[in-house]
């Protein structure tokens, strides 16, 4: 798969990279190993994407949204990935993930969770392999997605809570990151998105461009013709690489990464690590990064949990510097609008996550041609936050 | 200082036939007045060199006890050029080693940083989240700088990859004792000791042992094996209760280093 790595491997233009204590480095070369190895083997593509198929659900549908059409003044299709299996694109890396687990021989799985979902597709996939599961979560994110927490225990796994700092997404990745240091000879960590020291943002990114690969294909048999624009929600960013990687090369075909600005930018409280923050080095990559002036990392917030993360995938950082992906934000409210409007809509619960994406778009009415079709990546469903929704609108 | 001071320091203990001892300290903990009593302590209890901790937000590398003193020192308001400040303040007359990660010292800039570090009085440098040969543009610097570019070896370093870390080390090599992140858990066993072989058969230059050692007993056993011990954990731990406790802790792991010193490997041929 080529994304948008230059000259080294793992580098994206200056980003990137394997920033990590050197107790780590033995285990990410024999990663990258197994990695290389799994792609060159046919068999290993082949037991993938029978499961993607046949326990994940995959392909997803393609679904025309009307009512969204109308209100935005263009066709908007959206790639239903809250139709996977565990309900949001997950668990097409988890999946990969405990694949190269078992060619690795690790036994047990760690993985760190914002919102749950990436939690609940590790848990679901050691589930299925029988591969003993331990996830790392926020306090604050423990409270804001208690149905998540009690889907990945009775999946099995152990839910470990994080106090630590800002008890959320940003503190669970560092507790994983101790988990390995200390158990890395028994231990793979599935990272959920496309951060993380190299190999992790291109195996991450890989996994997901199924998103990509499938969309493109159903976009042309349904339209005739390329989109005009794609849409996605970023916060770590592996829906949105997944669903990018497949239209780099269209250069008419703009794509549009869709930040959380929380309580909006200018209060700091937000998530826009790629439109307010600037280059730094966070768990074990160079990327763009909320962070003080003395580079501390800077606490993020977002109503979703998903995107409550001050870093970002090293690939879209520079994405962002090449201009080859236009970064857009949208606030908590207006996010939260935008789940009831698809809900209402079309029928369609999205994640808060998603709900961004949805957002933005619904404020570009009248941007793009009657003609132009508009794809939207509906990265997960909304099942998990309406405990979480229902709270916040009583409250009131 | 420079990394002058440091080698001009092992000279010294060689001469002397004894094994460093190396506190770590972090900067600010458990504020800025008590730090800066607390290296100055450190220096007249004997420590070799000092192992000044930069806080950061999230410490990846390291355990409760370390992450914990590190959010309180930031909580005071402690940053890369508060900690630069303490160092120079304190104008200790043995070198100082600044130990921390990598972002705050790229948000400071990292040539202004050196050139301010060198200043303060800092002759060292080791960075936890920058591993050999992963970012050639900023080891060069460091490398090229007047401060010691200092190299980690954890027990999963192979043999090709101690090539590559020791190509460029400086100062000493500073051997982890064990997996995991910073804390008082020990395990000093045969592993360690072929560690320890290993780099000695990889590199001329001195050999520090740290993660896990608590008590003079302890910095005992392992004074056998190398020529410096690093205490961090166990000694912030005992600065929570007070400069007095961290006093005896230090004293202990002196006398500990004393009486090991009939074993000490002294096997540095150079």
């Amino acid at each position: 798969m080529a994304g948008a790595e230059l000259g080294r491997v793992g580098r994206y233009g200056p980003y990137g990279g394997r920033y990590v204590p050197e107790t780590l480095i033995a285990a990410l070369d024999e990663l990258t190993e197994a990695y290389d190895a799994a792609q060159q083997d046919p068999a290993f593509q082949q037991q993938l994407d029978g499961l993607l198929q046949s326990y994940a659900g995959r392909p997803t549908p393609l679904t025309e949204a009307p009512s969204l059409s109308e209100q935005v003044g263009c066709s908007v299709l959206l790639k239903r990935e809250d139709l996977n299996h565990t309900g949001a694109h997950k668990i097409n890396n988890t999946l990969g993930q405990i694949l190269l687990a078992r060619r690795m021989r690790k036994p047990r799985i760690i993985a760190e969770t914002g919102a749950g979902q990436h939690g609940v597709a590790t848990a679901t996939a050691c589930a299925r392999f029988g591969l003993e599961c331990v996830v790392y979560m926020g306090e604050e994110d423990i409270e804001r997605q208690r149905l998540n927490v009690f889907r990945m225990e009775s999946l099995g796994a152990t839910v470990v809570p994080v106090g630590s700092g800002t008890r959320t997404l940003k503190d669970a990745t560092n507790e994983a990151l101790r988990d390995w240091v200390t158990n890395v000879t028994t231990t793979h960590y599935v990272i959920g998105s496309v951060v993380g020291p190299d190999p992790f943002p291109r195996i991450v990114r890989d996994f997901q461009a199924v998103i990509g690969r499938e969309s493109r294909e159903q976009v042309l048999r349904l339209t005739g013709g390329l989109p005009a624009a794609v849409v996605a929600c970023v916060g770590g960013g592996s829906n949105a690489m997944g669903i990018f990687v497949a239209f780099l090369e269209d250069r008419e075909v703009q794509l549009f990464g869709v930040e959380a600005a929380g309580e909006g930018i200018a209060t700091g409280r937000h998530a826009a690590s790629l439109i307010a923050g600037r280059p730094g080095v966070l768990h074990g990559s160079l990327s763009y990064l909320l962070q003080t002036d003395d580079g501390q990392v800077l606490p993020a917030h977002s109503v979703s949990a998903g995107l409550d993360y001050p870093g970002v995938g090293p690939e879209h950082a520079y994405l962002k510097d090449i201009g080859r992906v236009a970064y857009e934000s949208v606030t908590d409210d207006e996010a939260l609008a935008a789940f009831f409007t698809l809900a209402r809509s079309e029928g369609i619960l999205p994640a808060l996550e998603t709900a961004h994406a949805i957002a933005w778009v619904l404020q570009q009415s009248g941007r793009w041609r009657r003609s132009d079709a508009v794809l939207i990546n509906l990265s997960g469903r909304g099942d998990k936050d309406v405990a979480y929704v229902a709270d916040i609108v009583r409250r009131r | 200082m420079s990394e002058h001071s440091i080698d001009s320091q092992w000279q010294r203990l060689r001469e002397q036939r004894r094994t460093a001892l190396i506190p770590y300290l972090t900067a600010g903990y458990p504020n800025r007045s008590a730090s800066l009593e607390a290296l100055r302590m450190l220096e007249a209890e004997g420590a070799d060199f000092i192992e000044v901790g930069l806080p950061f937000s999230d410490p990846l590398a390291d355990g409760p006890i370390i992450q914990q003193s590190t959010q309180i020192a930031l909580n005071g308001g402690m940053t890369a050029a508060g900690a630069l400040s303490l160092i120079r303040e304190a104008g200790l007359s043995l070198p100082v080693v600044a130990f921390g990660y990598l972002n705050p010292i790229l948000s400071y800039g990292l040539e202004r940083f050196i050139a301010h570090a060198g200043e303060a009085g800092v002759a060292g440098l080791l960075l936890t989240d920058l591993p050999a040969g992963e970012d050639l543009g900023i080891e060069r610097t460091v490398y090229a700088s007047p401060l010691a570019l200092i190299r980690l070896v954890a027990p999963t370093t192979d043999d090709s990859r101690l090539k590559v870390t020791l190509a460029g080390a400086q100062g000493f090599v500073y051997l982890i004792s064990r997996l995991g992140v910073t804390g008082p858990q020990t395990t000093i066993g045969p592993q360690l000791q072929r560690a320890v072989e290993r780099v000695r058969g990889a590199t001329r230059l001195p050999l520090a042992i740290g993660f896990g050692i608590a008590t003079g007993e302890q910095a005992r056993a392992v004074s056998g094996l190398c020529d410096g011990v690093v205490v961090g954990s166990a000694l912030v731990n005992r600065l929570n209760q007070g400069i007095e406790s961290a006093r005896e802790l230090m004293q202990e792991l002196a006398a500990g280093l004393r009486n090991g010193s009939d074993s000490l490997c002294g096997s540095n041929p150079t």
